[in-house]
């Protein structure tokens, strides 16, 4: 090791930690900075004092909590439910042979479009207007119900619309993960278990689950994680303007302080920014240590 | 006795039977969710404007297909613009960052250097920085630095990924000492070795590496919103939204839906032809979700 090789190896290391360095180390510092500069002007770039008060300010505003409830509902709801049904569904598409390659490329599909340009179409399955009340409403209407507007309508419904759109979005990832989970295991587990004639939701709940329990585990905290940074999604439904429409969420909430017809306000951007990551890191340490009891590795 | 056998047998296999006709109807019934809205915005785009206006309640095919709507969706709004934007977004952005994270990963698989080990533990621990807490500093810089409405504002902050540098450093990492003490003895450059040797071995690794970014960067929203505010800078998202607000100067749902065609048939096609590698590249690496 020489003076040469140690300069050769920075050189090439060099671009990456002068980029790293402005746009990623420089902005997590500055993050916490701006959250306790009081009453910072973008303008001038001033500010009056240092404190906690953009904390309390977000923590007192009304869009805050608006988003704060509407990111756990989402929350609450997809996580579990995408789990459960990409397993379900990756357990079907395991035990297959036929159209199984057709069936995994077709549910891995929405993984490689645009969340705002299907987001459009389903905005549009789900409007009712003056014209039309579209086709969610014609198959509400099948079974004798509706119409409802899920889009402009009342709270549940456009929760609804978001919960579904979101685990739309978020199923190739589980699925093609929990797919090659199950693949992976030892086949020579079930055999044996055939042998002793178990039955198969036997098999299912003492061989199959244990096995892959790192992976479901992974996708859940993955699922949190994304779930609690939701954004796009509900700006494809409902619109860049979330606070009207009610369906605003943290991440969604950070973006208008920052830009935009709230915008300017990077020192409360910044607070908001920092709670909505001690909630994601709280949960996943939580998360942490229920899977250190229940997954088997 | 043996035809008590028969029947144990024969309800075991009806009971089988049945079990695989209900998962075949599950998974249609899922591949057909998927499916559907593909199907609505085809359908939709080549409904004629005032055909899709009359139906009161939506039908599920139409009689008489038109392309007119393709020509509204290019001539009503800037459309090609938009797409351009984002070919040269994804192609720029992604050739820089190769260009970044190719010699980084390859000094920390490849060369011996003081506090390397170092430098590589902090590069670990960035990866667990979410974008959400830089974001808000790197908009102020980049209008700081007066470059909001331009491509090197919407490029600069994407062009570095610290997983993709740990990715291709695993695979780096994997070729034999062997091979590299025998190119020194030669007489081989460490960018010679790099470019004739590594990369090429470590190709598969570079065209998923590759793909991935193209998904993310063609796919991009947030950062494109608030750096831009000007269509002329408008990526397909962007102009996605811009289009659903301001729209074709009256509600015209079928040329927004050729709109929506034109920027998701790119990446469909992508992953048609590149299926199994986007697959197992996202199966590694992949972040959505």
């Amino acid at each position: 090791m020489n003076k040469e090789n140690n300069l050769k190896g920075w050189l090439y290391l060099l671009p990456a930690i002068l980029f790293l360095g402005f746009f990623m180390v420089y902005p997590l510092v500055d993050v916490f900075i701006y959250s306790f500069e009081e009453g910072y002007n973008s303008a001038s770039q001033t500010f009056f004092g240092v404190g906690l008060y953009n904390y309390s300010y977000v923590l007192h505003d009304p869009y805050f909590l608006q988003a704060l409830k509407n990111t756990f509902i989402l929350v609450i709801i997809t996580v579990p439910l995408s789990t459960i049904i990409a397993l379900l569904i990756s357990v079907g598409l395991n035990s297959i042979t036929a159209v199984k390659k057709l069936y995994q490329t077709v549910y891995f599909l929405p993984y490689v479009t645009n969340t705002l340009a299907v987001g459009l179409v389903f905005m549009i399955l789900f409007k009712k207007t003056a014209y039309t009340d579209g086709l969610a409403n014609l198959v509400l209407a099948w079974f004798g119900r509706g119409p409802i507007d899920f889009i402009d309508g009342p709270y549940w419904a456009k929760m609804f619309v978001l919960c579904f759109y979101t685990i739309w979005v978020v199923m190739p990832f589980k699925v093609l993960i929990l797919t090659s989970a199950l693949a992976s295991v030892n086949q020579d587990y079930y055999n044996a278990a055939k042998v002793d004639g178990t039955s198969s939701f036997r098999i299912f709940r003492k061989i199959t689950l244990p096995m892959i329990s790192p992976m479901i585990f992974y996708l859940v905290i993955t699922g949190f994680i994304g779930a609690f940074k939701a954004y796009s999604d509900a700006v494809a439904l409902f619109g860049t303007n979330l606070n009207a429409a009610e369906m605003n969420t943290i991440v969604g909430y950070v973006y208008d302080m920052l830009y935009g017809d709230s915008g300017g306000y990077p020192s409360y951007a910044s607070a908001a920014a920092i709670l909505l990551f001690a909630v994601v890191f709280t949960i996943t340490l939580i998360n942490l240590s229920i899977s250190k009891k229940n997954v088997h590795y | 006795m043996a035809n008590h056998f028969d029947k144990i047998e024969r309800a075991s296999r009806t009971r089988r039977k049945v079990v695989r006709t209900v998962t075949y109807v599950l998974l249609t019934f899922w591949a057909l969710m998927v499916l559907f809205p593909y199907y609505w915005m085809l359908l939709t785009s080549v409904k004629s404007y005032s055909a899709y206006n009359a139906e009161y309640v939506p039908t599920f095919f139409t009689a008489a297909p038109t392309l007119e709507n393709y020509v509204s969706a290019f001539s009503g709004v800037p459309l090609a613009r938009y797409f351009l934007n984002s070919l040269i977004f994804t192609v720029v952005t992604t050739a820089l960052m190769m260009a970044v994270i190719v010699p980084a990963a390859f000094a920390f698989a490849r060369l011996e250097f003081k506090g390397k080990n170092l430098v590589f533990s902090l590069f670990l621990a960035l990866m667990m920085i979410p974008n959400e807490l830089v974001i808000i500093t790197n908009f102020q810089t980049i209008t700081n630095w007066g470059l909001r409405n331009s491509f090197a504002g919407l490029i600069l902050p994407s062009v570095t990924s610290v997983f993709y540098i740990y990715l291709l450093r695993e695979n780096f990492a994997q070729i034999p000492d062997e091979l590299y003490s025998a190119a020194k003895v030669d007489g081989t450059t460490d960018f010679k070795y790099l470019t004739r040797v590594m990369m090429p071995i470590c190709k598969p690794t570079i065209i998923t590496i590759v793909i991935l970014k193209v998904i993310e960067c063609w796919n991009s929203y947030v950062w494109p919103r608030l750096i831009t505010d000007d269509p002329a800078f408008f990526l397909v998202s962007n102009g996605i939204q811009e289009i659903r607000e301001n729209g074709f100067g009256r509600e015209n749902i079928p040329a927004m839906m050729a709109a929506v065609v034109v920027i998701s048939v790119p990446l469909i096609i992508l992953f048609l032809v590149f299926r199994n590698k986007v697959m197992a590249g996202v199966s590694r690496g992949g972040i959505k979700g």
